[in-house]
């Protein structure tokens, strides 16, 4: 978003290239942190509009506006463009901005690599889109990919499995990139307890990044092999287990949620300490709490399995663990709670989406702790109410934090002010909308509907109704966002370097918008900018 | 900020007078919550729940009290001066020690309830349940009684050309027969894909995965009918695989299992004796429902994933689709459908396609439905091969 002037003040002495080819052979961390934002902007919108099409079809019971077939296709590829393709990327794109920056850095440590990994991602999504074209369409057996089902998928197949190694294979780079930024740039004197929680999180998300990616792209190879190989890891006929590839696919699939949260967590902590000035409280223990949940993600796969038929000692044991999981969750929440006690606050849109961040993930963190009681999650297990959760803790939780980062040093980014009525709208319409929409699919689950159907029995009309005027809400509500964000790139007031009055960190250090090389020599460490 | 509040009451109140709009189009009453159910555990699955919720709901109502105490009177524009507290080791224990204490409280409670409904020990009665895509096959296996449970709503209620019955899709044509007061013990498996057997009534679901069984087990207290569905995708219809249940008393249910015993055993007399022309093509048409999910009522199929069973219809796929027809000579060599002898395309429906959506009907169907299915398919929707297929012949294939 710096594209015009941070050319500007660019005086390297190479030629550098202009229009498509700058974008293409760019290896500075600012243009690569726009090209990831405003790629999952787009598959923001894209995966957007499945849902739409799910919450029309929704509406009301009967088959109107798509056939079954194709409506599992929206289902499968909703989640997997949102995951894959808005919300991870969205963060790695905070991280190639943000980190250089606030660890006093001039780039990323990797920066050819993090060109690489970004290019790899418009194709592997051209070629996942692509599937729906093809014949038997696109994948129909929702994201977890389960065999037997996912087998049955048609010519998509090999080309879904395929892009799903494309993601992996560039956030795997990704995090390397993070990780090697992190331990070897700091600026003198930003020793490693006294950086941002932002960069943090990001470090241990990293971690958590290169554990799992791997662990999923071998499952989905085995799926290939499995397909057209006459392997027969998950078919129980050939001496297989389908419930394997579950356990496999889960000991990605929990990290892979924490993934999604923990630099939320890093951006609320950089946000309500800013806006209440007043510092982080708790900063260490903040710090301790993400650690100990990347850890217990890694011990809880199974409780998205309780019912596949566990030993009662396995049910037990993934139960307690993660019940645990609410502990540090719990320390994070009180934290922010304390920050803004006796602070001095204002409610500008990135604190407006702070604040609804920590309340609403908190309702789906209270969701997430009834479901891990096994007895009661063979009530849940593949309800709405699963899906109130986890869209609780993801839109609300995940997308609103990137929303409230977004406001937040879009300033710094662009050097402009935006708009800040048209901001707090969006806020007021998504925070309505989401409610709208997410609220009432806690009642339809308790009150019996499964997840994943097109059609649904008369009693659970209503809920229907309301949770589809929501999403409509919600999707239309973004179009504000997206013209803010376009006002905002295009011009507006002088924002200068601090920004917000109690803005503490270094990247609050440099001009609005920063140089092309952010900190050409270290910058000294003043205690003030240290870990706010 | 009165702008954006101004809008805010708008969007707040356009959501509130939506909801109450559609509220009173539509009739049903609203379901917000879990019932108690039909079974002792499902009664307490329900307290726990309940007790979890409203503990989930007191130290909502104490966190979110504080921060937006906090939020009400340390906001600038009231004068509040920040304080630069950061720290206090005492706190962070306390917030640390406390949630594990409300943890165990919840985790004994679920101990013992998750350890009772595991406890499959010493039923009175063993049934079978096998998820095929897209229904449920139940086996006494003590009376040696055993039937498929289809979806019984229509087409045309789904596409709103007939009026939705108050069970619409909750309703099948032979619901699973159980008897109150036994301890039941219910075996999950699965023929094709994962399926999960879920009755909410009973509080219990639990995945049928093919090649494996799973149990668990249930008593239930009164007689009614219990309604629930399939809750893992399964593929295209998935949300048309209910579950129903009724349960009778004692003597109801004697009188039932007899009644089902003599029916089953009058079909399988038919088998020996000749069917004219009129009775196949009827009982063809009614046993075809289990087809028409894939190859549709019309016999034209989906493009690319199901084939037509019309001779001489094009078929376009990919080649892992159209290669196991040609093998078969199914499709002729301009990819439209052959006509095909009775013996060919009867070995695909008993045999099925391996490695295809195409199961193996073999087992589920009989030597009657076979026959009738084969006429009924070689003289419609312009197929005109004027067989006519009689049991005694499929009886001879298998
Ligand atoms: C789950 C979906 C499904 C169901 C249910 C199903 N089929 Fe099929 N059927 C298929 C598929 C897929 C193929 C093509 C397999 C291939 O590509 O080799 C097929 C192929 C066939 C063929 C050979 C090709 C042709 O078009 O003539 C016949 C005959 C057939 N099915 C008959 C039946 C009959 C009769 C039933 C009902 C008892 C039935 N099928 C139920 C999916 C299904
Ligand atoms: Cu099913």
């Amino acid at each position: 978003m710096s594209a015009t002037t941070a050319h500007d003040t660019h005086h390297d002495d190479h030629a550098a290239p202009r229009g498509l080819m700058r974008w293409l052979t760019t290896t500075n961390h600012k243009d690569i942190g726009t090209l990831y934002l405003l790629f999952s902007l787009t598959m923001f919108f894209v995966g957007g509009s499945f849902a739409l099409v799910i919450r029309a079809e929704l509406f009301q019971p009967g088959l109107q506006i798509v056939n079954p077939h194709f409506f599992n296709q929206m289902t499968t590829m909703h989640a997997l463009v949102m995951i894959f393709g808005a919300v991870m990327p969205a963060f790695v794109g905070l991280a190639n901005w943000l980190i250089p920056m606030m660890v006093g850095a001039p780039d990323m440590a990797l920066p050819r690599m993090n060109n690489w990994s970004f290019w790899i991602m418009p194709f592997a999504f051209t070629l996942l889109l692509s599937t729906l074209f093809m014949d038997g369409g696109g994948p129909a057996g929702g994201w977890t990919l389960y065999p037997p089902l996912s087998l049955q998928t048609g010519a998509a197949f090999p080309f879904v499995i395929l892009s799903i190694h494309m993601m992996g294979v560039s956030s795997v780079m990704g995090a390397i990139n993070v990780i090697a930024t992190i331990l070897n740039m700091r600026a003198p004197g930003m020793t490693l307890m006294r950086m941002p929680l932002f960069v943090w999180t990001w470090l241990i998300t990293a971690y958590l990044l290169i554990a799992v990616m791997p662990v999923l792209a071998g499952a989905v190879t085995m799926l290939l092999t499995d397909k057209y190989f006459g392997t027969s890891f998950f078919n129980a006929a050939g001496g297989g287990d389908p419930v394997m590839f579950q356990h496999i696919f889960w000991f990605f699939g929990h990290p892979e949620v924490y993934i999604m949260i923990l630099p939320a967590f890093g951006i609320v902590s950089q946000i309500i300490p800013t806006f209440a000035r007043k510092p982080l409280f708790g900063y260490a223990s903040m710090v301790y709490a993400t650690a100990s949940i990347a850890f217990l993600s890694f011990i809880v796969w199974a409780h998205h399995m309780f019912t596949v038929g566990m030993p009662l000692a396995g049910e037990l044991f993934f139960m307690y663990a993660t019940m645990l999981i609410a502990v540090p969750t719990g320390v994070k929440v009180f934290n922010w709670v304390a920050t803004m006690w006796r602070g001095s606050m204002t409610f500008e849109t990135p604190m407006l989406f702070a604040i609804a961040f920590v309340v609403l993930f908190t309702i789906g963190g209270f969701s997430g702790l009834m479901l891990a009681i096994a007895p009661a999650d063979f009530q849940y297990q593949d309800t709405y109410f699963v899906v109130a959760h986890f869209h609780y803790v993801l839109v609300p939780g995940a997308i609103f934090s990137i929303m409230a980062a977004a406001y937040y040093w879009l300033p710094k980014w662009t050097g402009h002010r935006y708009d800040e009525k048209l901001g707090r709208l969006h806020f007021w319409c998504s925070a309505i909308g989401v409610n709208v929409l997410f609220f009432p699919q806690h009642f339809l689950g308790l009150a019996g509907m499964p997840r994943r159907i097109p059609d649904y029995a008369l009693q659970f009309t209503e809920f229907n109704m309301i949770s589809s005027v929501g999403a409509f809400m919600f999707g239309f509500s973004q179009l504000i966002f997206l013209y803010v964000v376009i006002k905002c790139i295009r011009g507006g007031e002088p924002a200068g370097d601090r920004v917000w009055e109690g803005a503490h960190g270094l990247e609050w250090t440099l001009s609005s918008p920063p140089p092309h090389h952010s900190f050409q020599t270290p910058p000294e460490i003043k205690e003030a900018e240290a870990h706010s | 900020m009165s702008a954006s509040r101004r809008v805010a009451g708008a969007c707040g109140r356009a959501a509130l007078a939506g909801s109450l709009l559609w509220g009173t189009v539509a009739q049903a009453a609203f379901e917000l919550n879990m019932t108690p159910g039909a079974t002792a555990v499902s009664r307490d699955v329900y307290h726990l729940h309940m007790t979890i919720f409203w503990i989930c709901v007191a130290i909502g109502v104490v966190v979110f009290g504080v921060m937006f105490w906090s939020i009400y009177h340390h906001r600038k524009s009231r004068g509040a001066v920040p304080a630069q507290f950061h720290e206090s080791t005492a706190i962070e224990i306390a917030w640390t020690v406390v949630p594990v204490m409300i943890l165990v409280g919840m985790a004994i409670p679920a101990t013992r309830t998750l350890v009772a409904m595991e406890d499959t020990s010493n039923p009175d009665l063993t049934v079978k349940i096998t998820g095929y895509q897209w229904k449920w096959r139940y086996e006494y296996l003590q009376d040696g009684v055993s039937f498929y449970s289809n979806l019984k709503t229509s087409a045309q209620q789904m596409h709103g050309e007939a009026p939705k019955g108050e069970h619409y899709l909750l309703e099948v044509d032979k619901p699973l027969v159980l008897p109150v007061g036994k301890k039941v013990r219910l075996l999950t498996t699965a023929a094709d894909v994962i399926h999960s057997w879920w009755v909410p009534a009973l509080a219990i679901k639990k995945d049928a995965i093919p090649g494996f069984i799973n149990e668990v087990w249930t008593r239930i207290d009164t007689p009614g009918t219990y309604r629930g569905q399939c809750a893992e995708l399964c593929g295209k219809d998935h949300g048309f695989m209910p579950i129903v249940i009724v349960a009778l008393n004692d003597a109801d249910y004697a009188k039932w299992l007899a009644d089902t015993k003599a029916s089953l055993a009058a079909e399988a007399d038919s088998a020996n004796r000749t069917w004219d022309r009129a009775e196949l093509m009827k009982k063809g048409a009614e046993v075809y429902q289990t087809c028409a999910a894939c190859h549709q009522a019309n016999g034209e199929g989906l493009p690319g994933v199901f084939p037509p069973l019309v001779k001489g219809k094009p078929f376009s796929g990919s080649e892992e689709m159209l290669k196991p027809l040609r093998e078969r000579g199914l499709l002729a060599a301009d990819n439209t459908i052959a006509a095909v002898s009775v013996e060919q395309q009867a070995a695909v429906i008993l045999k099925g396609i391996p490695g295809t959506a195409m199961a193996a009907f073999g087992p589920q169907l009989g030597d009657v439905e076979v026959a009738a299915l084969l006429t009924y398919i070689r003289n419609s929707w312009g197929n005109d091969l004027g067989d006519v297929v009689q049991p005694a012949a499929i009886k001879a294939l298998r």
